[in-house]
């Protein structure tokens, strides 16, 4: 297998690339500029589309237009980047349109800071702009997996015709790390009669539109669109589960905050205490069936959360143990990122100290 | 042996180069590997640094807290992350730019001059390179040959013709 070692970043817009997507529209923004920077230097090369818009408005209206074409088609962003696209991708969402959109998240709210954090989280999960709506979100934690997911976003994108997020974090978007691209997909390929492109008069218009001022005909796209969504819970949550199988403390944990629990969970076991990780892969679907084995079994005492926000996502597991288990959270924001020994603490808490 | 190592120092000084020439070489020695820049204003003229992991064992977090070995080639740098340092580690330091200012006797120190021997050694700006080949002439960590092929991976092709010159550095600081 040859590996090559590749940031984040450069290693979104080359699965990208490789995925079919030739079309980027983007604005700068750390900490994931180096996207639309590869992109910049790949794109033009290849027959495709990379434009850097003039605000990230502009970028996102540019992929709903790319994406009504029927063309594979992408931004990329961080935080306060991706506030300004959630208007354009409300109107994605109700044109039932297939894109990608990355968020490499820093701290917030505000321009707030530019080290790593998860503090988008229910924006990306509960509220990606106004109206009823979803994206599928998907939360790596790992450069390898950055690409797999790629691949994974487009194709069900695709699929269920609805945007796609990867929910990423400075930290993940920075660093470098072995990746090889001998084993990915063959791009799946799905039909696009909906799509408005030429076709010499082969086929009646179609037309992609968000505005249905008849109530009822608004009322029916609603109710068509969860018919989608119910589909997709029960049929695409993703999660890694890491020695959960003997374990009396769970941790829940995603991206980089998944990583240093890992970390302390190896730390944790050298000490005796039986501890395992429980991985969101999918953040839309929440992976509750990972939960359903968890809130029953006698084994597991307590769930700790470690989250870079005030415990977003801690509102999820909670609905999904249904409370039947104690959720401690472990937190910071700004940019800090907790450590593996202050997971090891509050592990050594839980666990009622270290017995020999 | 797990390697959490620091790079430090000015941007500019070739911390984040000489990071990337440890982790191709860690990955090229059959290792798992992560660099973890830091990113941000530092990157344009203040203080860089950079995290690699060299472990034979899956590398969970990629953030060094407490290095095991730090390279520090400015004197913030060292006043930084001097504290740090596991104890039992080593500490690697440019000893023309940096005054040592900590006590500590549980770690192994090792200054090197190096930005005033790539100055009269005709290796202008490869200070990075002496004190990458000194680190592995005092710790072992990785091997000069080993180091060789990860400078080849890491010397984009654009810049193929710095090669030989950085190798000569690498070869001139372990050589010290």
């Amino acid at each position: 297998m040859s590996k090559v070692l590749m940031k984040g970043n450069e290693a979104i817009a080359e699965a990208a690339i490789r995925a079919g997507c030739l079309h980027f529209f983007g604005y700068p923004i750390t900490p994931q500029t180096e996207v639309a920077a590869y992109f910049s230097k790949k794109l033009p090369k290849l027959g495709g589309t990379f434009l850097q818009a003039e605000s990230e408005v502009a970028a996102i209206n540019m992929v709903l237009g790319a994406a009504s074409a029927g063309v594979r088609a992408m931004t990329s962003s961080s935080s306060p980047g991706i506030s300004l696209k959630t208007e354009g991708i409300s109107y994605i969402i109700g044109s039932d349109l297939p894109c990608l959109i990355i968020n490499v998240q820093r701290g917030g709210p505000g321009l707030g800071g530019i080290q790593p954090s998860q503090s988008d989280y229910w924006q990306a999960t509960k509220a990606p702009g106004h109206g009823d709506g979803h994206l599928l979100v998907y939360a790596p934690d790992r450069v390898q997996e950055i690409i797999e997911y790629i691949f994974t976003a487009f194709d069900k994108a695709e699929e269920y015709r609805m945007p796609a997020m990867l929910l990423l974090d400075g930290t993940l978007g920075q660093m470098m790390e072995p990746v090889s691209f001998d084993d990915i997909p063959t791009p799946v390929k799905h039909e696009k009669p909906w799509a408005t492109n030429g076709h010499k008069n082969a086929r009646e218009h179609n037309i992609i539109n968000s505005l249905f001022l008849k109530p009822e005909e608004l009322e029916i796209k609603n109710f068509e669109r969860f018919e989608r969504y119910a589909k997709v819970c029960e049929n695409e949550q993703r999660y890694e589960e890491y020695m959960t199988d003997d374990a009396e403390i769970i941790i829940v944990a995603i991206g980089i905050a998944a990583r240093v629990s890992k970390s302390a969970i190896d730390d944790a076991r050298a000490a005796g205490i039986k501890v395992g990780l429980l991985r969101p892969i999918t953040v839309f679907p929440f992976p509750t069936k990972a939960f359903d084995k968890i809130k029953n079994d006698p084994k597991v005492k307590s769930v700790l959360t470690v989250e870079l926000n005030m415990g977003q996502m801690t509102d999820d597991v909670k609905l999904a143990l249904e409370c039947k288990k104690p959720v401690e959270l472990l937190r910071h924001t700004g940019g800090i990122v907790p450590t593996p020994k202050e997971v090891f603490a509050k592990l050594c808490e839980l666990n009622g100290g270290i017995k020999k | 042996m797990a390697y959490n190592i620091l790079f430090a120092g000015f941007g500019g000084q070739g911390v984040q180069f000489a990071a990337k020439v440890t982790t191709y070489s860690g990955m090229m020695s059959g290792s798992e590997v992560s660099l973890l820049p830091s990113y941000g204003p530092e990157m344009r003229g203040g203080t860089s640094n950079c995290a690699v992991r060299i472990d034979n064992k899956m590398i969970a977090s990629p953030i060094v807290n407490e290095p095991n070995l730090l390279m520090a080639l400015n004197q913030p740098s060292y006043d930084k992350f001097v504290e740090k340092v596991e104890e039992g580690g080593t500490v690697i330091f440019d000893d023309s730019l940096i005054k040592r200012t900590d006590a500590r006797t549980d770690i192994s120190v090792y200054p090197i001059p190096a930005t005033k021997l790539a100055r009269e050694h005709g290796f202008q700006g490869l200070a990075n390179m002496i004190a990458l080949g000194y680190m592995a002439k005092k710790t072992g960590f990785l091997s000069l040959d080993v180091l060789k092929e990860g400078l080849a991976k890491a010397v984009p092709a654009s810049k193929a013709a710095l090669l030989g010159k950085n190798i000569e550095a690498l070869e001139f600081g372990f050589n010290y």
